[in-house]
């Protein structure tokens, strides 16, 4: 066992490295929440101009779709060299929150299912941070149900129609396509209806309207589909296989994302030894350390359970299922630290205001947007689903929806 | 990065998992949580025999030099097959104490017999109620004589020596001692887990042999439990792994409500954190083996991770595994409780998880000093 590069992947972090001191500030310590914000709410236009300054930065320099083929502008390299950049990257300042979607699972669906003039046209564009995508999945009566959804796709000469409403769309406002999921025949079971699309969101009869979150801010959005023709040369995988062609964009989903954002161990740790109780800092309390030996181990156990995937990966194997726990166990994790970190702070522990509140009211800020990770991109009960019955290969539910033609099934009030 | 067992451990892995499956199975575990014998003694030959005693002692010693990951790895199948011998007591802790504290002559003579199993030792240290940090040491070596009292002793019942800590609050000394001598009354300890023995040890002007520095005690000892933790945490994770096999498996075969009981949310949401646990609790005790086979300066730190997060792994998969069983859990037939048993067992071992925290938060505090 050891935690060493070999020379060329250490050649390859040496590269990282040299371009993002060049290109970007590294973290300090003394301001350990810069280590992960959610897109600053406040000014998007600002924050969208930076990210895509950014992007085009590492585009040109090949860090952006690494493991991409070069003949679509790619670095084509190893997932290995994909782990190694996120590892560098995560020590900087960089702006985060604006490609995630289009450069996880967009354009990777796109390679999988696009023609050579989809690819040509899209892929290098959405590498420079020139074209934003969002992921049009979710609607009002499908979430977890995705299969569920009912926005409608009629054929109409070489184009479809199609009408409906997708709801909890991150990044609409701001996007230039979107992947879209459509239901074009109801009379057949609901997971055998469906036809996946691409679509441009400057499409005539698509409307966006931010929704407020808990947090206060409006990263998601509803969008609303009103006689929207979408060519049919914009459709990925046959007429009836939209489901299928779903699964593989939630797969690269699952495998994209990271730990969540936020104050981690390290930060709650150095707060606890700061604070002052009555009897001397917080983590001379038995209580407070039990609580922090207890996300330390969570935390690490979360990082080597990383290196093992990196291991399986630079072998060219398949990493195991240990990748699936990530956003399970770290979501859980944040919220309960932003929930700790609060409570040490006694009192004034509802301060939110960042000149008051330690770290710029990092674990307030945190409190109020970690719900929201427990429940994107697969809640918990979902995964916990995923975990039991592809990994421990327990059976699955038993479900009543699956023989029924969609126009025929039960909904609810909600 | 290369965070994975070697293709040749993994090999010895599978060749114990075989080898354990048949020679510790839940029958022969069972005859000795039934019967009179304190550990499975044709078992104990059998490891000999495998060479697995030696595993992590050098070849000047006897020993196979597979390398403390070796070890590890082993560690992990004793714990998944319940192993109801001394491989703890002789292996992590006596041998362990002498390749660190002995000198080169008691190296000599103890270890290649350690080695063939032909001797067993153990470690006294513990007198009554406490965790490590907390033991008030009240045995005392007077004149090269040992007196005093020592419970639990892990496998007291069947060593043949003992390292046991004496002389004194707040740094003690380790004597090698002979529990064949006649000054040594030993008594078998009614045990949570009657698979691995615990006994009373009493103590009346037993010849004593120093080992390692006068006055360093609790000094060896600390590195011995750092090192013994995370050897235990693997057998943790073996159990724990057991027990999530049993559990799925049995959720595939029990059909309540028309349908096996594996398709209940209920259960799977049960088993799928069982299931992060385990792989949490393995990734810090792979962590352990990394730290301990380089000597490491992390290891107190990855030690006390690894035991924290295995000890919680191990506790969950035994009692949701009964859970899973329903009431043929709570019988005495399942083998549920065998697990359930060895779990609080090793828990306690080398002292609980409190201890272990606050230790884990005192060395991450030192290793970041303000
Ligand atoms: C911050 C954020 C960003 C998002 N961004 C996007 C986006 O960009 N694009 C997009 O398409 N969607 C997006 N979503 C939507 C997200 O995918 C859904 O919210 C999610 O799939 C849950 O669906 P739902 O909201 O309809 O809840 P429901 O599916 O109604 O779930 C409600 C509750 O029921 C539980 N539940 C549902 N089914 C089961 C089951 N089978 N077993 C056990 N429990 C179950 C859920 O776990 C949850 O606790 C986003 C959501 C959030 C919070």
């Amino acid at each position: 066992m050891d935690f060493e590069d070999t020379p060329e992947e250490a050649a390859f972090r040496a590269e990282v490295r040299a371009f993002l001191d060049r290109n970007a500030e590294r973290k300090s310590e003394a301001k350990s929440f810069h280590r992960g914000r959610y897109i600053p709410e406040h000014n998007i236009p600002e924050t969208v101009r930076a990210a895509k300054q950014w992007q085009a930065k590492k585009a040109d320099a090949g860090f952006a779709g690494i493991t991409w083929p070069r003949q679509w502008g790619g670095r084509g390299g190893t997932p290995v060299q994909q782990v190694i950049y996120g590892q560098e990257e995560q020590n900087y300042v960089v702006p985060r929150g604006v490609f995630e979607i289009g450069l996880g699972m967009c354009i990777p669906v796109l390679m999988v299912y696009g023609t050579p003039e989809h690819l040509e046209g899209h892929v290098r564009p959405a590498m420079r941070g020139e074209e934003i995508w969002c992921q049009l999945f979710s609607e009002p009566s499908a979430g977890s149900d995705l299969a569920g959804l009912r926005t409608r796709a009629v054929r109409d000469g070489d184009d479809w129609v199609v009408n409906g409403q997708k709801i909890w769309t991150s990044g609409a406002h701001f996007s230039n396509y979107g992947i879209l999921v459509t239901r074009t025949d109801p009379d057949v079971p609901k997971h055998a209806g469906l036809t996946f699309f691409f679509v441009d969101m400057k499409s005539p009869g698509i409307e966006v309207r931010r929704i407020k979150q808990i947090s206060g801010g409006s990263n998601f959005n509803e969008v609303f589909f009103t006689d929207v023709r979408v060519p049919d040369s914009q459709r990925l995988g046959k007429v009836g296989d939209g489901w299928k062609v779903s699964i593989t964009t939630l797969m690269t989903e699952r495998l994209a994302v990271g730990d969540a954002p936020g104050p981690d161990f390290d930060d709650i740790f150095a707060l606890a030894r700061t604070l002052e109780l009555d009897a001397g800092p917080a983590i001379r309390n038995p209580a407070v350390r039990e609580k922090l030996a207890d996300w330390y181990v969570k935390t690490q156990g979360l990082k080597y359970t990383k290196f093992r995937t990196m291991t399986a990966l630079s072998r060219g194997e398949t990493p195991g299922p240990e990748a699936s726990i990530t956003k399970l166990v770290s979501a859980n994790k944040l919220q309960d630290i932003a929930s700790y970190g609060i409570d040490l702070l006694g009192m004034a522990g509802a301060v939110m205001d960042p000149e008051v509140a330690p770290m710029q009211a990092w674990f307030q800020e945190a409190l109020l947007y970690a719900p929201g990770l427990r429940i994107a991109g697969g809640s918990d009960e979902i995964l916990r689903n995923i975990i039991a019955e592809r990994v421990l290969g327990l059976p699955a539910d038993i479900r009543i929806d699956k023989d029924v033609p969609f126009s025929q099934l039960k909904t609810g009030k909600r | 990065m290369n965070f994975d067992f070697s293709d040749d451990l993994k090999l010895l892995r599978e060749q114990a998992r075989k080898f354990l499956s048949e020679k510790s199975s839940p029958k022969s575990v069972r005859k000795i949580l039934e019967g009179a014998a304190p550990y499975d003694a044709e078992l104990w030959r059998g490891v000999a025999g495998m060479g697995w005693l030696g595993a992590a002692v050098p070849e000047t010693y006897g020993g196979a030099a597979l390398g403390y990951d070796g070890l590890c790895v082993l560690a992990e199948e004793m714990g998944h097959a319940l192993a109801p011998i001394p491989f703890s007591s002789s292996i992590y802790l006596a041998s362990e104490a002498i390749l660190i504290a002995g000198t080169e002559a008691q190296k000599r003579t103890h270890l290649p017999k350690l080695v063939t199993g032909e001797r067993i030792g153990t470690l006294a240290f513990a007198e009554g109620a406490g965790n490590p940090d907390a033991v008030r040491v009240q045995a005392h070596v007077a004149n090269g004589k040992l007196s005093g009292t020592k419970l639990p002793v892990a496998d007291g019942e069947i060593a043949d020596f003992a390292v046991v800590a004496a002389d004194g609050t707040g740094k003690a000394s380790l004597y090698l001692v002979d529990l064949r001598d006649p000054g040594v009354t030993k008594t078998s300890l009614k045990s949570l887990d009657p698979t691995r023995n615990q006994a009373k040890l009493v103590f009346q002007d037993v010849p004593a042999e120093p080992l390692g520095p006068a006055g360093q005690g609790l000094d060896l000892i600390q590195a011995l439990l750092d090192r013994a933790a995370v050897l235990i945490a693997f057998e943790q994770v073996g159990g724990a792994q057991a027990c999530l096999e049993m559990a799925r498996t049995y959720a595939t075969e029990r059909y309540a409500f028309g349908r096996p009981i594996g398709s209940f949310q209920a259960i799977k949401h049960k088993l799928a954190d069982v299931y992060v646990a385990t792989e949490l609790a393995r990734s810090n005790a792979y962590y352990g083996a990394w730290a301990l086979s380089t000597s490491a300066a992390e290891l107190p730190i990855a030690a006390a991770a690894a035991r924290v997060s295995a000890t919680d792994a191990f506790h969950l998969a035994a009692k949701e595994n009964i859970q899973t069983h329903g009431g043929m859990g709570f019988t005495w037939e399942a083998d549920c409780h065998l697990y359930y048993r060895r779990a609080k067992l090793l828990a306690t071992a080398i002292g609980t998880a409190p201890y272990w925290k606050d230790r884990l938060i005192s060395e991450l505090e030192r290793r970041n000093a303000p």
